[in-house]
């Protein structure tokens, strides 16, 4: 039955990766492509990697295929048609018998790797120390808070580098409008989007809650809480910001500074992002809930893109 | 307290304070310069191989950091380049007139800061999946500072990046699956001769080949690195490329050095000497003195490389290893005074070809000055930090007979000589004086600054000989290692 279930999704899987690549039509291989990112977010369910699931179905699957289909949008309102110039045969050959090598070779040297222990033993030993129960918020906001917090500061480098962007007379007006109710026809939109943003508030403080102990966490709640406002944004419920916005540029570095402050405090009690004994869950649930909020609002800013000069029109 | 996270955290925590201040917060560097000055010193003056690791989370789960001679070789250069590059930043990324603020001007200051960080946070880490994290950092503050040149050069080179990244990370996950650690001061120790370490050390190794722009995957870096903002070019010719290259260094000479096969290296060799080949030829044919600059960093990435087979033999290693090091950082130095030097030539005749320098010298002795200082570094003229790199490793391939190497490093210096003449006697040429905007004296003194560093460092090379000898073989420090499962 499991083997039935996971040979069907692996060729469901292959199968849209497949249609993704080989369909002339750019808004067909968004859909398979956001298909295909949702399938694999089952298999990662299958394989009990709950987070990782969470993470491609609503990265993978969701926020890279809103951004596809906008940049369909604006390629074609720029006057592209969106069919790609034919590539010469050689060129495809060879880059099938390229791919095909490297997966060969990655293949053979994963399965040439002995299931061995991994580092799921001393993390488990590790977790009471924490008070926390999942391993995975264990390994993300302690054992290895170092890398989470650099990738914080990543996630807040990118959206200063899409700001970067903004032609010289649209700084630091608010990015382009995604209303669809404004073009009328849009009162689905509408009453979803109001709808939905105060749900996806409830259920990324949730998430974050429950990220502790079960399945979810920072990444997990920003995620939703930026599936929230990007929907909100489409249904009029919410206005894009300016990028001078003081309480804005507060929510964006919220996260990263807390998380910083936490760190640097720990110096004082003997090493760089250091929790005192008894306090440690308190501090990553402090952190996790900043965190949320501002990786909500980067990745809704993101994905609005640019500031657009006052005579734009989207 | 200790200055190896403080390296990493004070940027960041000036990266917050740009995002909320933008250009008007830019005289936070100001501030910064000291308080990254003090931590530097700290770092050099820390005894050999001091490490320890972050929070209360021993290897093999937890991120050791470690001062080696490398890291406090480049950490150090890293410090005074993006220092005196800021300084020049300063009235380049301002507010306009009126107190308006540019898109350019606010998303400068983070982006630096958050190069500055990663940079440091790569070199003075010793675990591969954290490199990882530094290299996303400094890659990406490079291609949107890239982007404030060439919006193509720059998307070319985010895919380039990327694909770069994503090759070193596939090979970090293998190595994960097959040691349970990404810490190279363990994977010393356990190191396998088995396939999967073989496939992740060479994907690994070509994704940071991109990185680092190595011939025949250098054609990302001049586009963008000559169409950037001076101190953007600069930024990204001095530092970023040698994020890349230290983890190769780690990668090769640390964690694997045991199973690593001699014609494999040997093969890294090669493409370091055809990189110095390649580079200088292309430098010798362009017309546009930045493309110029910029493909000088192609050839001079080449001795990194080139001198990777000498490491290895046991006669000079030594020798080799400090060349090598030196060369990394004398690079540094002269190459953003060359970029700084170039934008401010560039800038006060309103062109950009190397006929457009004509009797440039006249107006701005000072920065053509610089220029000159950059050039005997990367050419390897005496007393430069170049000249001291260029001499160990010609020393090093002699004692161990590779005529070859020699005389690459030898026709490469020549070579150098050609193309840096060129822009150099241009500003001699003609009778006209050129015309040229009110200077800037920070904007002057920046190149400078950086162009007497390089060469005044090679009177310091006894001491960093000793310094780049820091390097801990002998696997990490006994209190940092947990219980291995």
């Amino acid at each position: 039955m499991t083997l039935a279930f996971d040979l069907i999704l692996c060729l469901m899987i292959v199968g849209t990766a497949a249609a993704a690549l080989l369909t002339h039509n750019a808004l067909a291989a968004i859909v398979f492509f956001i298909v295909f990112g949702n399938l694999l977010g089952l298999a990662w369910l299958a394989m009990n990697a709950v987070n990782v699931a969470m993470a491609e179905i609503a990265i993978g699957a969701g926020i890279t295929g809103v951004l596809l289909i906008l940049t369909r949008q604006r390629l074609m309102a720029l006057g592209d048609d969106l069919i790609s110039a034919e590539t010469p045969g050689w060129l495809r050959a060879g880059a099938v018998l390229a791919c095909t090598g490297l997966t060969a070779l990655v293949g053979s040297a994963v399965l040439s790797v002995a299931p061995a222990d991994d580092l799921g033993g001393p993390i488990a030993a590790l977790l009471p120390e924490l008070g926390i129960e999942n391993p995975v918020t264990g390994v993300l906001l302690a054992f290895r808070a170092y890398d989470t917090l650099l990738e914080t500061f990543v996630l807040l480098g990118a959206l200063v580098a899409v700001w970067s962007l903004a032609p010289g007379n649209a700084w630091p007006r608010p990015p382009a409008s995604l209303n669809l109710a404004e073009s009328g026809g849009g009162s689905v939109a509408q009453a979803f989007g109001r709808l939905l943003l105060p749900l996806a508030l409830v259920m990324a403080a949730y998430l974050v809650w429950a990220g502790s102990d079960f399945p979810g966490g920072a990444f997990q709640a920003g995620t939703v809480l930026a599936g929230g406002l990007i929907i909100a944004a489409i249904g009029g419920a919410v206005a894009w910001p300016r990028a001078d916005n003081s309480i804005l540029r507060a929510v964006l570095v919220l996260g990263p500074g807390v998380f910083l402050i936490i760190g640097l405090a720990g110096i004082a009690l003997g090493r760089f992002l250091f929790y005192p004994p008894g306090f440690a869950k308190a501090m990553i649930v402090a952190i996790e809930y900043s965190l949320a909020l501002s990786i909500g609002a980067t990745l809704a800013l993101l994905l609005a893109g640019r500031s657009v000069a006052p005579d734009h029109r989207s | 307290m200790s200055p190896l996270d403080l390296l990493v955290a004070v940027p960041l925590a000036l990266m917050i304070a740009a995002v909320l201040l933008g250009s008007r917060g830019r005289l936070l560097l100001l501030a910064a310069i000291p308080v990254m000055a003090g931590l530097t010193v700290w770092l050099l003056l820390l005894p050999e191989g001091t490490a320890h690791i972050v929070g209360d989370w021993n290897l093999p789960l937890g991120i050791l950091l470690r001062a080696d001679g490398v890291a406090q070789l480049l950490v150090a250069a890293t410090s005074a380049c993006a220092s005196i590059i800021g300084l020049y930043a300063l009235r380049e990324f301002a507010p306009g007139p009126s107190g308006s603020e540019t898109a350019h001007g606010y998303a400068f200051w983070p982006l630096f800061y958050l190069l500055w960080g990663g940079a440091n946070a790569g070199f003075l880490t010793t675990d591969l999946f954290n490199l990882y994290v530094a290299l996303e950092m400094v890659s990406l503050a490079a291609v949107a500072m890239a982007a404030m040149g060439s919006l193509r050069a720059a998307l070319q080179y985010f895919v380039v990046a990327l694909v770069g990244s994503l090759a070193y990370l596939l090979g970090v996950a293998l190595l994960f699956a097959n040691y349970a650690t990404v810490d190279i001061t363990l994977l010393a120790g356990t190191a396998r001769p088995d396939l999967a370490t073989k496939v992740a050390l060479a994907v690994m190794t070509a994704g940071l080949l991109i990185k680092a722009a190595v011939f025949p995957l250098h054609g990302w870096l001049p586009p963008a690195h000559a169409a950037a903002p001076a101190p953007a070019s600069a930024l990204l010719s001095a530092i970023v490329v040698k994020v890349g290259f230290v983890i190769l260094l780690r990668l090769w000479f640390e964690a694997f050095p045991a199973i690593v096969a001699p014609a494999a290296l040997d093969v890294l060799g090669w493409l370091g000497a055809l990189a110095v080949l390649y580079g200088s030829i292309q430098a010798i044919r362009q017309e546009t003195l930045k493309a110029l600059v910029a493909y000088s960093t192609v050839a001079q990435i080449g001795y990194l490389l080139l001198a990777f087979p000498l490491v290895v033999t046991a006669a000079g290693s030594d020798r080799a290893w400090a060349g090598m090091t030196i060369h990394a950082i004398a690079h540094m130095l002269a190459k953003a005074a060359m970029f700084l030097a170039a934008g401010l030539m560039l800038k006060a005749v309103n062109g950009h070809r190397l006929e457009d320098l004509s009797g440039l010298v006249r107006v701005m002795p000072l920065t053509v000055a610089a220029f000159g200082l950059a050039a005997i570094s990367l050419m390897g003229l005496p007393p430069s930090a170049g000249f001291i790199a260029k001499f160990l490793l010609l020393e090093a391939a002699l004692e161990q007979g590779a005529v070859f190497q020699a005389a690459i490093l030898l026709v490469g210096g020549l070579m150098a000589a050609v193309y840096l003449f060129n822009p150099l006697s241009r500003t001699f040429a003609g009778r006209d004086t050129p015309v040229t905007e009110a200077k800037d004296t920070l904007q002057t003194a920046a190149p400078l600054a950086l162009g007497l560093l390089a060469v005044s460092l090679g009177f310091a090379g006894q001491a960093m000989v000793d310094i780049s000898a820091g390097v801990s073989q002998a696997g990490p420090p006994a209190a940092a290692v947990g219980e291995v499962p």
